[in-house]
């Protein structure tokens, strides 16, 4: 028994680097599989209207896809692999609770993978109209597969579904599991999220082209036509963060008091930025000169009385420096990013035809990708430690769930290698496909078609 | 049959769609290694990735849909399995890694160089991971999972290498009938010979295989080998009747309905152990019903595969067609 109890403190931290790890390249990979349908279709809907520089955009945008949604695809199966010899503690109590989300998740996978399989190869060959109507179902699987998979995250915050006597599982409502009360706005958080981080690397991408003097209109068209799609969720993406910041005030206070650096609970409690938690307070930062907006941003009301960490005893306190700091990045870039897009919006209806010729704008722009990538990653960052020693809120350690194996130092060093290889060689193969563009091809030949081989091997 | 034995059923069927649809995409991995150097090998490089390129995904939600379906069926034996089998677990994980990122690369390397590299990579991982996934279904076949034996290396016994080798050996059969059809329908009839001579090779050998595998299941694996022999009898007999008939119709040229013939071998089988295994989750261990997990989470199961089947299979048989009937290139 204390052996075993001694493997699993051992095997704890790596478990989590890798969980944090797999889940954290997944989640990059998966935007694009969420937001890249509906960009799509805009730019055929174009090309059907007869634009041909949009129809190539999307020809090109949806081999991108394609390339994307395989590494997304395995990195997938990783994590569905990992759910279970990662954290057996947690499926074998909580598999049939939170399970019917995971089938259905499962579902829009299945349609979403065959939908893509088949607009990818249908490009020439299938009437143009059906061809793009080949997206719709991408866009609601993407949708829903989004919906449930955060369905099992907000139910990690905010478990229901289930009741526990005498340490079994029992009345298990697996419906109630997914409607819980968490589930609206981590949904649509991610959602937007999603459509951000897909949306700005396109508009990224571009922008770095046009600013090195490719301005035709195709790199004109891969800069517009994502921004639009940024520009209506990323406003709207700081309101949803702070009904959910609100909505952990009530849910998950001890998460709340870890992004604030609350220590003892008070009321009037001012924002502070930046700065370093020292077990006491957050010193060497900067108070926000409006007194009590802490409280007022949590409850609506400037002296609202906020828990601090030492409500609860100090192991069940989460790590509150990691905790705050991601969650200032986070709104740090998406505040500047809803910034961009408001002044963008403006120049678009004031300077329309000149809108790019502003490189400050563009430089921006070249940084919104990395950025967004950054929030999200830091957001989640938030979410997930901001949640610990526990994995399900209040009900399962994590020092339970995790496995007793002793092999995870071997499977978090061989993942993160496997994982490096995958993302160079895949930043690699998206280059050359970008470049082979730029110097005029346009069906990219394999190496191994016939046009390739014999000036290759002679 | 209760809701438990439904969830089964329909968590087996699924496997038996991986077995069959993705078995015949790990299978290009050996004909694609061997296809020889970069020039020669070029026109059953160029098959393969016309075969497999719209479909390997659909091919391999099969999996996740039989995991997820464990898991939320059966979420103690699940953990057991996964507590037990990790390493072959790991194995399988990484070779799906390799095979579908180095896939995807191939077709679009920068150079001929990077393709072979991605190409071998490809290649390799399809070979193995069959095999693993092979050793982790022999080690629940022969009774080894969930009977408390601590020891690492249970996916090595002689069930588990069995289930290996024969799962391997399908795939490349599989595969050689589904490469041998396509090839004849691009109208390359040197390569269809070809692949319709490693067709057969290939059936003959796993086929001895099997046979031979009777006498190792019958020691290792006895509750598997009574229920072989009983309730999943008619299943093996088919398999051996369809087996032999995909010869026969490969020999004859008759490469269509080869293919048809192949499916429902290796989906018999497939059966058969299903049949066999019942009504163990894990064999001599864990019965289905005492495994089962919730039952108002097993009846959602249920309504999830009903609308599982309504919105996904018209959607498959969809992309199956247009890629028979050559409406999907590259
Ligand atoms: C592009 C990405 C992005 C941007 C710009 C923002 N967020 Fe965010 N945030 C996420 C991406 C994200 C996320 C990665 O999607 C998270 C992790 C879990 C979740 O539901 O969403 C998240 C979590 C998250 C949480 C924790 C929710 C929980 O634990 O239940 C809060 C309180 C906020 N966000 C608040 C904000 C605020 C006030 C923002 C104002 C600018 C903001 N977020 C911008
Ligand atoms: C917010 C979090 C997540 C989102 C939005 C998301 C979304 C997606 C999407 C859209 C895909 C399709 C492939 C692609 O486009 O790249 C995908 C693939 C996959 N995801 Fe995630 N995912 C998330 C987290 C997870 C987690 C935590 C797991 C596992 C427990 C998981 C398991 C999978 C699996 C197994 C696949 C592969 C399906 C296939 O074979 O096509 N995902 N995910
Ligand atoms: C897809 C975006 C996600 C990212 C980037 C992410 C990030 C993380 C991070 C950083 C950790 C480590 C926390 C720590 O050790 O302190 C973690 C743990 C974990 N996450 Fe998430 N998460 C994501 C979504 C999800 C989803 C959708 C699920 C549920 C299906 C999930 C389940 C888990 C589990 C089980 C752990 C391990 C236990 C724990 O540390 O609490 N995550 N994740």
């Amino acid at each position: 028994m204390t052996e075993t109890l001694l493997l699993a403190q051992d095997a704890l931290l790596p478990a989590r680097n890798q969980m944090a790890i797999s889940l954290g390249a997944h989640i990059i990979l998966a935007c694009f599989g969420v937001a890249m349908p509906a960009m799509l279709f805009v730019l055929h809907q174009m090309g059907v209207k007869g634009d041909s520089d949009a129809l190539e955009l999307a020809k090109r945008w949806s081999k991108i896809s394609g390339v994307l949604f395989a590494i997304g695809a395995v990195s997938g199966t990783i994590l569905a692999f990992e759910m279970g010899l990662l954290w057996p503690g947690l499926m074998e109590q909580f598999g049939d609770v939170v399970g019917l989300a995971f089938t259905l998740e499962g579902i829009s996978f299945f349609l979403e993978a065959i939908f893509l399989g088949i607009y990818v190869y249908g490009w020439g060959r299938l009437p143009t109209k059906t061809h793009q109507f080949l997206l719709v179902p991408m866009i609601i699987s993407g949708m829903s597969g989004t919906f449930f998979i955060m369905s099992v995250n907000s139910w990690m915050n905010a478990p229901t579904g289930f009741e526990i006597v005498n340490g079994q599982v029992v009345n298990i409502d697996p419906w109630a599991a997914i409607f819980n009360d968490a589930v609206a706005l981590q949904y649509l958080h991610m959602l937007f999220a999603a459509y951000m981080v897909a949306a700005f690397t396109m508009v990224s991408v571009y922008s770095v082209g046009w600013l090195r003097g490719k301005r035709d209109r195709i790199h004109r068209l891969g800069i517009l036509v994502p921004l639009a799609f940024a520009a209506i969720v990323t406003p709207i993406q700081p309101i949803v963060g702070h009904f959910a910041g609100q909505a952990i005030a009530d849910r998950q206070p001890i998460k709340l008091a870890a992004i604030e650096g609350l220590s003892m609970t008070e009321s009037e409690v001012p924002i502070i930025l930046g700065g370093f938690y020292d077990g006491t307070e957050v010193v060497n930062g900067i108070e926000v000169p409006i007194p009590g907006l802490g409280s007022f941003l949590a409850q609506n009301s400037f002296d609202a009385e906020i828990i601090g960490l030492n409500d609860v005893p100090a192991e069940d306190q989460p790590p509150v420096n990691i905790v705050r700091f991601s969650f200032q990045i986070m709104v740090g870039i998406g505040t500047g990013l809803a910034l961009l897009v408001t002044y963008a919006g403006f120049r678009w209806f004031r300077h329309r035809n000149t809108f790019l010729d502003n490189t400050w704008m563009l430089r921006a722009f070249a940084l919104t990708g990395v950025g967004s990538i950054v929030a999200m990653e830091t957001g989640w960052i938030t979410t997930e430690v901001g949640r610990q020693p526990w994995v399900v809120h209040n009900v399962l350690r994590t020092e339970d769930a995790v496995t007793n194996g002793g092999w995870v130092w071997f499977t978090l060093i061989g993942l993160t290698i496997v994982y490096i290889g995958m993302f160079t060689a895949g930043y690699g193969v998206l280059r050359s496909m970008s470049k082979r563009w730029a110097a005029g091809e346009t069906d990219l030949e394999s190496p191994y078609g016939p046009a390739r081989i014999h000036e290759l091997v002679g | 049959m209760g809701a438990a034995d439904a969830v089964a059923a329909v968590m087996f069927a699924a496997v038996t769609l991986y077995a069959v649809f993705a078995g015949a995409d790990f299978g290009t991995g050996l004909w694609d290694l061997l296809a020889g150097g970069a020039k020669k090998g070029a026109p059953m490089r160029r098959l393969i990735d016309k075969a497999l390129g719209p479909v390997w995904e659909a091919n391999h939600v099969w999996l996740i849909f039989v995991l997820v379906l464990l898991w939320s069926g059966f979420p103690r034996p699940f953990a057991t399995i996964m507590r037990e089998l990790a390493i072959p677990f790991w194995l399988v994980g990484l070779g799906i890694v390799l095979r579908g990122s180095g896939f995807a690369f191939r077709k679009f390397a920068p150079t001929l160089q990077a393709a072979r590299v991605a190409g071998i990579v490809f290649a390799g991982s399809s070979l193995v991971t069959p095999f693993f996934l092979g050793t982790i279904a022999g080690a629940i076949a022969s009774g080894r999972v969930g009977a408390g034996i601590s020891d690492e290396v249970i996916w090595l016994s002689p069930t588990s290498i069995l289930g290996g080798v024969l799962a391997t050996g399908t795939c490349a059969f599989l595969a050689a009938v589904f490469l041998t059809e396509e090839a004849e329908r691009s109208g390359n009839s040197e390569l269809a010979e070809y692949l319709r001579t490693r067709a057969l090779i290939s059936g003959s050998v796993t086929g001895l295989v099997s046979l031979g595998g009777i006498a190792v299941l019958a020691n290792d694996a006895p509750t598997l080998f009574a229920g072989l022999t009983g309730r999943g009898s008619p299943e093996i007999i088919i398999a051996a009747i369809a087996g032999s008939l995909t010869m026969v119709m490969l020999v004859q040229g008759y490469t269509r309905r080869a293919r048809f013939a192949a499916v429902t071998a290796v989906g018999a089988v497939m059966l058969g152990w299903g049949f066999a295994q019942y009504p163990w989750i894990l064999v001599d261990n864990v019965t289905i019903a005492n495994g089962a997990g919730h039952p108002a989470t097993l009846t959602a199961l249920l309504a999830a595969a009903a609308i599982a089947t309504v919105l996904v299979v018209p959607a498959l048989v969809l992309l199956f067609r247009l890629v028979d009937t050559d409406q999907l290139g590259h």
